[in-house]
């Protein structure tokens, strides 16, 4: 096996005298070289702002800003037309709020989610709902991270649905869902659908048109990439009709004392200045994804997955939420004896990065009946070895405490 | 910060005044919303002066022994004096040093009692 640890700079830094075991890609990943050295070179070569000035350095930064448009699109099995840069999930979250509550929703509407939504999926909706009154109803997860079939069907059967929202893969229950089918039905029914593929999006290939999503959003820092850049991408026919969110600089074709007019999507939804260097380190994320391959990623984490499960049987004190199968390499944990909050604290000083608490996703705790839990997320860098070491300390700590 | 000191996990282990205070004066829940712990303390003075002090809830190390050391150690003490407590007292009394991370763990204790003197005096002016 190749060594991908000397791809990510981070993974070098020592604590405690202790080497880093980065347990905490959920959260966020760490950055390859490759990403941080073009985030480098386009402040020191290029450092131009975009679509504009007739200098060559503003074309040549226009030029990077656009050629990764085109790589995220291709990476996602999008047209680069379709793709909106944002800062984020979240951003792509409450644009789609807004702009689709503004125009395609009104009092009494349904927005369908489900339980295993992160925060970012749940309160623009809420919002929405203080604005204008829609009602926001929840599929049920059952103890598995399954959708429950009655309470989805039951959901898809209200004549009221007009927008169906929903994960890809749960942030806590680490469970992958297959949209697929769900999607197609919404849609035979004239629901929109957005797709959260914040915590799909690095670990399995991804093609929109054939998973049938009429929106899906990401952001880049758990895809390798910089933070401060996300992605919403939607259907070219969609993004075309769709009224445009923040207004400003380089959004409008014309602007009048008292009116303007928005340019075509996907840029009319690009007001402002963007997160050029964001953007560029994104590219150069995708690329360095394809360069390993997906074939080697998913098969690197199913491995490590099928190796922590196994481990995870030695320790009756430690309980998995969710099931084993559909499983990303992702694990929240309930510890007997033990809070999340103080385990993950001491475990970081034995140099294991993990996080602690609801994760944004307070409902499902609540469904779940706890109020924390202990994640520990791996990607495909990940070593079986530094899975030994976390057990190891993992009770050196539980032994200590209780 | 040594969450294995002694004091610490004796607290954390055998909390003091857990339970709901009937003839509380005053109560308060405070939540810290990062990692889903929570405490609802009681309060009953006598006078100006903290008479009992007993709390509910979960969660970690530093916030369930800070608040059950808080219980014991604020007996006598003055509305006065721990309306005007912050970060650096709750230390002294947690007898261990508190890293920034873990500062809201260790405060969330102070805040709730706070919170219930404030609740007290509002009841007081009506």
């Amino acid at each position: 096996m190749l060594d991908y640890r000397s791809h990510f700079p981070l993974l070098s830094r020592r604590y405690n005298d202790k080497a880093l075991v980065y347990f905490d890609n959920a959260a966020t990943t760490p950055k390859p070289e490759l990403v941080i050295e073009a985030v480098n070179k386009y402040y020191r070569e290029h450092n131009a702002n975009i679509h504009r000035g007739p200098n060559f350095l503003a074309e040549e930064a226009t030029n990077l800003f656009e050629d990764s448009r085109k790589t995220v699109a291709q990476f996602i099995g999008a047209d680069h037309k379709e793709i909106i840069f944002t800062s984020g999930a979240t951003a792509a979250f409450n644009l789609l709020a807004r702009v689709l509550g503004e125009t395609n929703l009104k009092t009494g509407d349904v927005v369908a989610i489900s339980q295993a939504e992160h925060h970012a999926n749940i309160v623009p909706w809420l919002q929405l709902k203080e604005r204008i009154g829609i009602e926001l109803k929840y599929i049920k997860v059952n103890e598995s991270g399954d959708f429950e079939t009655s309470s989805l069907d039951n959901i898809l059967h209200d004549k009221k649905l007009r927008i169906l929202s929903l994960t890809q893969a749960s942030n806590v229950l680490g469970h992958l869902y297959d949209l697929k089918t769900i999607l197609a039905k919404a849609k035979e029914q004239g629901v929109l659908t957005i797709v959260d593929a914040a915590q799909s999006i690095a670990h399995h290939e991804l093609n929109v048109k054939d998973l049938g999503a009429d929106f899906l959003v990401f952001s880049g820092h758990k895809l390798f990439a910089p933070s401060g850049v996300g992605v919403l991408y939607g259907r070219f026919e969609l993004l075309d009709k769709m009224s445009v969110f923040f207004g400003g600089g380089s959004m409008m074709s014309e602007v009048k004392e008292q009116s303007f007019e928005a340019i075509e999507a996907p840029y009319k939804f690009e007001a402002g200045t963007p997160n050029i260097e964001g953007v560029i380190g994104l590219g150069a994320a995708c690329r360095y994804l394809q360069s390993i391959g997906w074939e080697l990623i998913t098969q690197q984490e199913k491995e490590l997955a099928q190796y922590f499960l196994q481990r995870l049987k030695e320790y009756p004190f430690v309980k998995l939420l969710g099931g084993e199968n559909n499983r990303l390499s992702l694990f929240s944990l309930v510890l007997e004896g033990a809070h999340p909050h103080d385990m993950s604290d001491l475990l970081g000083e034995e140099g294991v990065i993990t996080r602690a608490g609801h994760h944004c996703a307070q409902p499902l705790h609540e469904s779940l009946g706890i109020s924390s839990s202990l994640r520990a997320s791996l990607a495909f860098y990940n070593t079986t070895l530094e899975i030994d070491y976390f057990f190891e300390k993992l009770v050196a700590i539980k032994t200590r405490l209780s | 910060m040594d969450i294995y000191a002694h004091n610490i996990l004796d607290h954390y282990k055998n909390p003091r005044n857990k339970g709901v205070l009937n003839e509380a004066d005053a109560s308060c829940r405070s939540l810290n919303s990062s990692c889903g712990d929570e405490v609802t303390v009681f309060v009953k003075m006598k006078g100006e002066k903290m008479d009992k002090i007993s709390f509910e809830g979960h969660g970690c190390a530093v916030a369930m022994a800070g608040m059950s050391i808080l219980s014991e150690a604020l007996i006598g003490k003055t509305v006065a004096e721990i309306m005007t407590m912050d970060l650096s007292d709750v230390q002294k009394y947690l007898g261990i040093n508190i890293s920034p991370r873990r500062h809201k763990c260790a405060l969330i204790g102070l805040r709730s009692l706070q919170g219930a003197l404030k609740v007290r005096a509002d009841k007081l002016k009506e």
